[in-house]
């Protein structure tokens, strides 16, 4: 039984002392440090340089969205759903809507889907671009953050030209999309998908074959396919070890089961092999977007509208009286999805993302779940950590891959 | 005692040393402007024509800061360590040579402040004192992440240190002096090698002993891809974390003297310094230490760092095993006299 009237007990390394004349060193990492990625703190003792304990604490961006999504009617929450992993918004927006979009049985126009796959994909490719810059400046390669932001400017140009916003999107919309397709957008998107492979080719040019980048990522972190596995570790880091899982071919959805893309596998689960499980996957996110391009319809619906769950098109609510009432309706009370709970996960830039949706049938959700990925993730830190060195530690925090908006919500 | 030579030493040293600390200015702006470049960025040009005004800009708003004396630091020597970093950082370049004398309102005038006989190992010496900063300011911080960035400068300075030195005695034994006007003059000779006429530069007869000293020497100033006791994104920045103000800038200064002097040196000792086509001077010695200048801002541009271990490792395993072969192989090259060496 927790009494919560005291204050909890934070279990902590401690400083031990080894012989009369040794002792750990206890390290307070974070949540003020250049690279724990935002606030993450992490507590390391050490003996020398060496890690011999290494506890990650959470909680220090901790907004409470889940309960948000438990107080905000169910199309309120999307914009919500943009904060928890701010650099892949579309992809937090898709899991989401394509949550409450299978409560209610509905299902968006294919045009939809295919905009939905290339925007999540393209939010793959931001996201990693983040995370490539990130993790080669904690490493000490300082120009490569600032190719990537550089290339990473590309997509936010795409995201503005689409929706207005370049970060926190909201994008998606239950239903599918109630904005137009600018007509220059594809055009856009062709551009960036040709010029992007030799971008790609200068971040590989700078790292994949350096020695020193070699020297401080082979062999650094390993993570074993079982443990990988017990640890529930998904995305890069579990297909770095050489576990192969990807929710985009092991439970299809959108369109993905008509697009042609492999799944890249490292073979021995170190920082070096997640980063080129990341690198390969921007090059399919490439090819998934070119095919999504030559297969989207030109014309047609992007809005489920024949939905009653689905906000009524501008046009007729300014026409006719009975989509007026509806739109009325949906605005003021919301929409109320049949009763039942689901499960949605989407293939994340960082790993499974998962909305799990209990409705009690009142335009409010019941329960709100987010499974996100690097929360999940992040437990894999003290193991990967033992017995590496200080320097190490920065280079693991990359490698995961964290965003602290997603790890504490 | 000739007062006379003495106080223009003296002089020259004070001229020196200023246009030292301007120049030390003045490479800030330019890494700045270079490693902007090298990112696809811009990098400062709105203080004067081309940013010029920056470093000065920088200057005041350092001086302007508050100095930050943590509650828990050794407070005697948290202030006098970045002093002592700094007062070392320049002496170095007491020895550099930069031509052989002028002559002035009838006076001959020496273009080199002193000229010891031992002035190789006084550079190495000044060198390696101006770690004490280092360890002091790191030790005397109180904060963890200074002292491990302490113990870090103390581990690599002293295993970089030795690379240095076994570097030059190549050098020593061809030409027989430590001075480095007497180096410089064995430079100006010609080399015949294979029919070509070639000047007489150390770094075409010991090529590993200038890539040993150039990456020792990079080590040395605590510079990227060996810039560990300050490794920004580890140690947030090492050993001067808690310096703030103009003592922050201290260190500052040090490290970019030390990359000047510490290329002066290499320009001297490897590139056949003053000496040139066209007319010797003073020029081709200030062109060949911009490309190590533009070399260490180069590096920074485009390396990730070394691990503690595999620094570590580098030194002892890989360059210090090559500079004791080099020295071997420079004997018996100088026992037999082969060439013109």
């Amino acid at each position: 039984m927790i009494d919560f009237t005291q204050p909890t007990p934070v279990l902590l390394s401690e400083e031990r002392q080894i012989t009369e004349t040794r002792r750990e060193l206890v390290l307070n990492m974070g949540p003020q440090h250049p690279s724990t990625h935002g606030v993450l703190r992490v507590r390391l003792t050490l003996e020398g340089e060496t890690v011999v304990a290494c506890d990650p604490v959470i909680g220090y961006l901790h907004r409470g969205v889940e309960k948000l999504g438990e107080s905000h009617r169910y199309a309120q929450f999307v914009p919500w759903t943009d904060r928890t992993d701010y650099v892949a918004a579309p992809s937090n927006n898709l899991g989401y809507v394509l949550a409450v979009e299978k409560l209610c049985g509905i299902e968006a126009p294919e045009r939809a889907q295919y905009w939905r796959m290339i925007m999540a994909e393209l939010a793959r490719i931001a996201s990693h671009l983040v995370w490539l810059g990130t993790h080669a400046l904690d490493i000490g390669a300082l120009s490569v953050s600032l190719y990537t932001f550089r290339d990473r400017e590309l997509i936010l140009d795409i995201f503005e030209k689409f929706c207005g916003a370049r970060l926190t999107t909201n994008m998606m919309e239950i239903g599918g999309f109630s904005r137009k397709i600018p007509p220059e957008l594809p055009e856009m998107v062709r551009d960036f998908c040709r010029y992007f492979p030799k971008a790609i080719r200068e971040y590989e040019d700078l790292l994949t074959e350096n020695p020193i980048w070699l020297a401080r990522t082979k062999g650094v972190g390993i993570v074993e396919p079982e443990v990988a596995i017990n640890y529930s570790l998904t995305g890069a880091c579990l297909r770095g070890s050489g576990v192969n899982y990807d929710v985009r071919k092991a439970m299809p959805y959108l369109l993905y089961d008509r697009i042609d893309f492999e799944v890249p596998l490292g073979t021995h689960g170190d920082v070096y092999d997640r980063y080129l499980v990341r690198v390969e996957e921007m090059r399919q996110s490439i090819r998934i977007i070119e095919q999504c391009l030559d297969q989207v319809p030109t014309d047609g619906p992007l809005m489920a509208y024949e939905s009653n769950y689905v906000i009524p098109p501008h046009e007729t609510v300014m026409t006719t009286a009975e989509d007026m009432q509806r739109h009325f309706i949906w605005v003021i009370k919301g929409f109320s999805p049949p009763k039942g709970e689901v499960y949605q996960a989407i293939e994340h830039s960082k790993g499974e993302l998962g909305y799990y949706i209990v409705s009690d049938g009142s335009p409010i959700p019941y329960r709100l779940r987010i499974r996100s990925p690097d929360f999940v993730n992040l437990q894999s830190l003290p193991y990967m950590a033992q017995g590496a060195m200080l320097a190490d530690v920065v280079a693991l925090i990359g490698t995961i891959d964290i965003v602290l908006g997603s790890v504490d919500r | 005692m000739d007062w006379e030579a003495l106080i223009i030493s003296y002089l020259f040293g004070f001229v020196l040393l200023n246009v030292l600390l301007l120049l030390m200015a003045y490479m800030t702006w330019f890494e700045r402007r270079l490693v902007a470049f090298f990112q696809d960025r811009i990098g400062p040009n709105r203080t004067g024509p081309f940013g010029l005004l920056q470093p000065i800009a920088d200057a005041v708003k350092l001086i302007s800061k508050e100095d930050i004396v943590p509650a828990n630091a050794d407070r005697l020597i948290f202030l006098v360590a970045p002093l002592l970093s700094f007062v070392l950082a320049p002496l170095g370049a007491l020895v550099v040579p930069f031509g052989e004398s002028i002559t002035l309102f009838g006076r001959q005038i020496n273009l080199y402040v002193i000229d010891i006989n031992v002035a190789a190992l006084y550079f190495l010496a000044v060198g390696s004192m101006g770690v004490y900063g280092i360890i002091l300011g790191g030790y005397a911080s109180g904060n963890r992440y200074s002292l491990l960035g302490a113990l870090r400068s103390t581990a690599q300075v002293i295993s970089y240190e030795l690379v240095l030195g076994l570097s030059l005695v190549g050098i020593f034994i061809l030409t027989g002096s430590l001075s480095l006007v007497e180096i410089l003059r064995a430079q100006q000779r010609t080399l015949v090698l294979g029919g070509l006429e070639l000047p007489n530069w150390f770094i075409l007869s010991q090529p590993l002993a200038f890539v040993l000293f150039l990456i020792a020497a990079v080590a040395e100033t605590n510079r990227a891809p060996f810039d560990l006791p300050e490794a920004e994104t580890e140690l947030i920045a090492g050993y001067f974390t808690e310096y703030s103000g103009f003592r922050f800038s201290f260190y500052f200064l040090a490290e970019y003297i030390n990359m000047i002097v510490v290329s002066l040196i290499a320009a001297t000792l490897f590139l056949g310094g003053i000496d040139g086509p066209f007319a010797d001077g003073i020029w081709w010695l200030a062109a060949k230490a911009f490309i190590f200048l533009f070399f260490y801002v180069w590096l920074r541009a485009t390396l990730p760092r070394f691990r503690y271990d595999q620094l570590m490792g580098l030194a002892w395993k890989v360059l210090l095993p090559l500079a004791l072969i080099n020295i071997g192989m420079t004997g018996l090259v100088r026992l037999w006299g082969i060439g013109a060496l």
